[in-house]
């Protein structure tokens, strides 16, 4: 029997094999993308083509549908391998001379007084995000804001490659080393928390994560604070939203503190 | 005829030896997320663990057994050596070297996303040419299985082809056309965003891809144990085959069908219509029918086999069989667990029920008890069964290798069924480590110290088959003779050309994926709007 003979109807297996695929598949489609629609109570549908694109999975949108309300501003922050690969040493240069400004809270060497972050040595990825953030409106402060607006995305490369190259100092406030307490190096995982380790350094050290080492107490409390309260929200994805707001208050102050009284000369290099 | 022995035998010994390093992780996470062991204060090492230990145990064991055994089947059932060994060994060295270098990475902690590669989540380039290399290797398998059956027709026009080479090739089309979801998922859209020539990814398309792979790559796991049961079992309990042609029937559709199911892994993603949902949970369904109509031959079988040694009555007959024959013992063990496991595929395959259990402990607990236990145990009894012709040497001790069945049995069992249990309890699975202390989980502490425990017995059980294995090397020789296949109650003397060739139901196949898939990929490929970041791991 050659091929021709085999594709052919008078072949029973073949007319079986096509009859009971193409019956089912037929049966299956009539069922799963209009019957099943309409049974479906809550869903309205116009007509019937409404009704069959909902089920293919064709993402509509009715007119009578209420327009999604509009939320605060997300990061709008892009990070690609190529943004911030071995800065030059002029962009450096311009770096140091554009984080004059800088000084008065972060200090003239990128080590804060006022409780605001501790910048020398910091990873580029993380000032390039929250000064992007800063610009864009992403995430707002008083103080802040005011010198990130007219900032140029070179500008802003420039300061994330000077601050980057500082060495890290230890932190003009040390405390006696804290022990790890559990959030920082377990999480609480029935809660759904990642250690705060596994992204900030102590054990692991995440893309676009800061270092928090020898950090501000206060500020470290602060930021959690807004994650859970939502007055910060350039999160990616609500990560640290859905972290902080889980977190209770006594955890917060365990993770501030530890962190705080860590020198930062322990962050592992990354470069 | 087994001229080859080489060939197989490198086959056979790179699977076991890269299933006992995989095993030895497996076993070691399930003591480190237990109650037994501390927590892990760092999960990434978990998530490197687990990437190995699926890789391993998903893309290169199975395949190199597949692989092996497809040798073996063709060299002694169509009885001619095998046409193209240099280039099987090729195949072997791509999946040698594949593995190597999909396995540096993940042991740098470069390619944490575990073995269904999970975009956004992109590891480093080398994880995922790796994984492209292994199934290239075992692509040339699949060419050579096809030539070789295809130069043996030319020399016996109008015969039946044997029934085991007839289900390896069908296997070997199976997973020639489901390995293209994966490679258009890692070519297409992994591979240029790890290599850093793009910067997103649309992860619903690349899942979708994906589930074209994860289905139907169960079924292609399966296909040795279904060849074990149809020829080999019958032969080796002293038996004959109840019927031929519903073997056939049973491995064409497991051809036909294994393919446009894959979405019922997807029954929680927004991206797929939920019609397209319903359409693969009700051709899932037809999966049970070969296996339906496997366990019905394949009982029949065992009763002749029973009947011949004398057994009498309606059930009276099961004590007749002959119980100290591991490859009884095997298959006995083997269809519990299919039972089982079979069972809780049909909650996972149903759109309704599968909500209870989606991404709970309940689906590991499902293809550890279906793939390590049902199929997994059938590989080590091909493994025994063909050893004496491979090495030329009689097995050590049989009492090892019960023993060994045994504790692999009932180690599944208890590492698997506690594993359901906490599913249905809400556990979620891909997690470093659980806080039993909390009042909400305390409850299940027990099942998954018991499901620890299990574990340690899995990996002592395939210690032992690893210690089986190797002392055999040092017997005495002995000659095993031709190595034989099973022989049907009526002979085979002409078969309908339909169930003796794969054209009309590869052409099947491939036309169910098109209706199944079809509009799926296309609608989300034709959409601007899907992409999202890649998340890279190990990155600074």
């Amino acid at each position: 029997m050659s091929t021709r003979e085999l594709f052919t109807f008078r072949n029973p297996y073949f007319s079986a094999a096509l009859g009971i695929a193409g019956g089912l598949f037929v049966l299956t489609a009539l069922v799963g993308l209009i019957l099943l629609p309409y049974a479906q109570k809550n869903l309205q549908f116009a007509n019937l083509w409404d009704a069959i694109c909902s089920a293919a999975g064709l993402p509509q949108r009715r007119a009578s549908a209420p327009t999604a309300k509009v939320g605060p501003r997300l990061s709008e922050a892009v990070l690609t391998q190529k943004t911030l690969v071995k800065p030059s040493q002029e962009s450096i240069g311009r770096g140091a001379t554009l984080a004059q400004r800088c000084a008065i809270c972060h200090g003239p060497t990128g080590i804060s007084r006022a409780d605001s972050p501790n910048l020398a040595g910091q990873y580029a990825a993380v000032i390039y995000k929250e000064l992007w953030d800063f610009r864009s409106g992403a995430r707002t402060n008083a103080v802040m804001s005011p010198f990130a607006v007219n900032l140029t995305d070179q500008e802003i490369t420039d300061l994330a490659a000077y601050y980057a190259y500082l060495p890290r100092l230890p932190a003009y406030h040390p405390t006696p080393q804290l022990q790890k307490p559990n959030i920082v190096i377990y999480g609480a995982p029935i809660r759904g928390i990642a250690p705060c380790g596994s992204c900030h350094g102590s054990l692991d050290n995440k893309t676009g994560s800061p270092w928090l080492e020898g950090q501000s107490e206060v500020y470290l409390k602060a930021q959690l604070q807004a994650f859970a309260s939502g007055g910060r929200v350039n999160d990616i994805s609500q990560q640290m939203r859905n972290i902080a707001r889980a977190m209770t208050p006594q955890e917060v102050d365990e993770a501030a503190a530890y962190y705080a009284s860590q020198p930062a000369e322990i962050v592992k290099s990354v470069d | 005829m087994l001229v080859n022995r080489k060939l197989i035998l490198a086959h056979f010994w790179l699977a076991f030896a890269a299933f006992g390093l995989a095993l030895c992780l497996g076993a070691w996470q399930m003591f480190i997320r237990s109650p037994l062991g501390t927590w892990l204060s760092n999960p990434e090492f978990y998530y490197r663990s687990l990437t190995a230990h699926g890789t391993v145990m998903g893309y290169v064991f199975p395949t190199l057994v597949a692989m092996g055994f497809g040798y073996a089947i063709t060299e002694s059932a169509l009885k001619q050596p095998l046409v193209g060994a240099r280039w099987a060994w090729a195949g072997f060295w791509l999946i040698v070297v594949g593995a190597i270098m999909a396995m540096i990475p993940v042991a740098l902690g470069r390619a944490s996303v575990l073995y269904t590669f999970y975009p956004p989540l992109i590891g480093n380039a080398f994880y995922y040419i790796g994984v492209v290399l292994v199934v290239v290797g075992s692509w040339i398998w699949v060419a050579l299985m096809s030539i070789n059956l295809h130069i043996w027709r030319r020399q016996h026009p109008n015969e039946p082809v044997p029934l085991a080479m007839f289900a390896n090739v069908a296997g070997s089309y199976l997973w020639a056309w489901t390995a293209v979801g994966a490679a258009l998922e890692l070519l297409l859209q992994i591979i240029p965003v790890a290599i850093g020539w793009r910067t997103t990814i649309d992860a619903g398309l690349a899942r979708v891809f994906f589930s074209w792979t994860l289905h139907a790559i169960v079924y292609f796991w399966l296909m040795p144990t279904y060849i074990a049961y149809y020829t080999i079992v019958p032969r080796a309990i002293g038996g004959r085959l109840y019927s031929d042609t519903m073997a056939r029937i049973s491995f064409i559709l497991f051809l036909v069908v294994a393919m446009p199911i894959g979405m019922h892994h997807t029954f929680a993603d927004p991206q797929v219509g939920a019609g397209f949902k319903f359409i693969h949970s009700t051709f899932t369904a037809l999966v049970a029918l070969p296996t339906l109509l496997t366990v019905f031959t394949i009982c029949a079988s065992v009763e002749i086999a029973a009947r011949l040694r004398g057994g009498r009555g309606p059930f009276g007959w099961i004590a007749a069989l002959p119980w100290h024959n591991p490859m009884m013992l095997a298959l006995a063990f083997s269809f519990v667990m299919l039972g089982f496991g079979g069972a809780g595929g049909l909650i996972n395959m149903s759109y309704q029920l599968d909500a209870t259990i989606h991404n709970t402990q309940w689906i590991t607990g499902h293809f550890h008890l279906i793939f390590g236990g049902a199929i997994v145990i059938m590989y080590f009894a091909i493994a025994y069964d063909l050893w004496p012709h491979l090495t030329g040497r009689d097995l050590p001790d049989l009492r090892l290798i019960r023993a060994q069945l045994w504790l692999w049995f009932v180690g599944m069992i208890v590492t698997t069924f506690p594993w359901h249990w906490v599913g249905i309890l809400g556990m979620p699975r891909r997690m470093a480590y659980y806080d039993y202390a909390d009042p909400a989980i305390a409850p299940q502490a027990f099942s998954v110290t018991l499901s620890a425990i299990g574990g340690l017995i899995l990996l002592i059980s395939g210690l032992l088959f690893l210690f089986n294995l190797a002392t055999a090397h040092r017997q005495p020789a002995a000659e095993a003779g031709a190595y034989r296949f099973s022989v049907p109650v009526h002979p085979v003397r002409s078969v309908p050309i339909a169930l003796n060739t794969f054209a009309i139901w590869v052409a099947l196949m491939i036309e169910l994926t098109v209706t199944n898939y079809g509009y799926p990929i296309l609608s989300l490929a034709a959409r601007s709007d899907t992409s999202v970041p890649a998340v890279y791991v190990g990155a600074q």
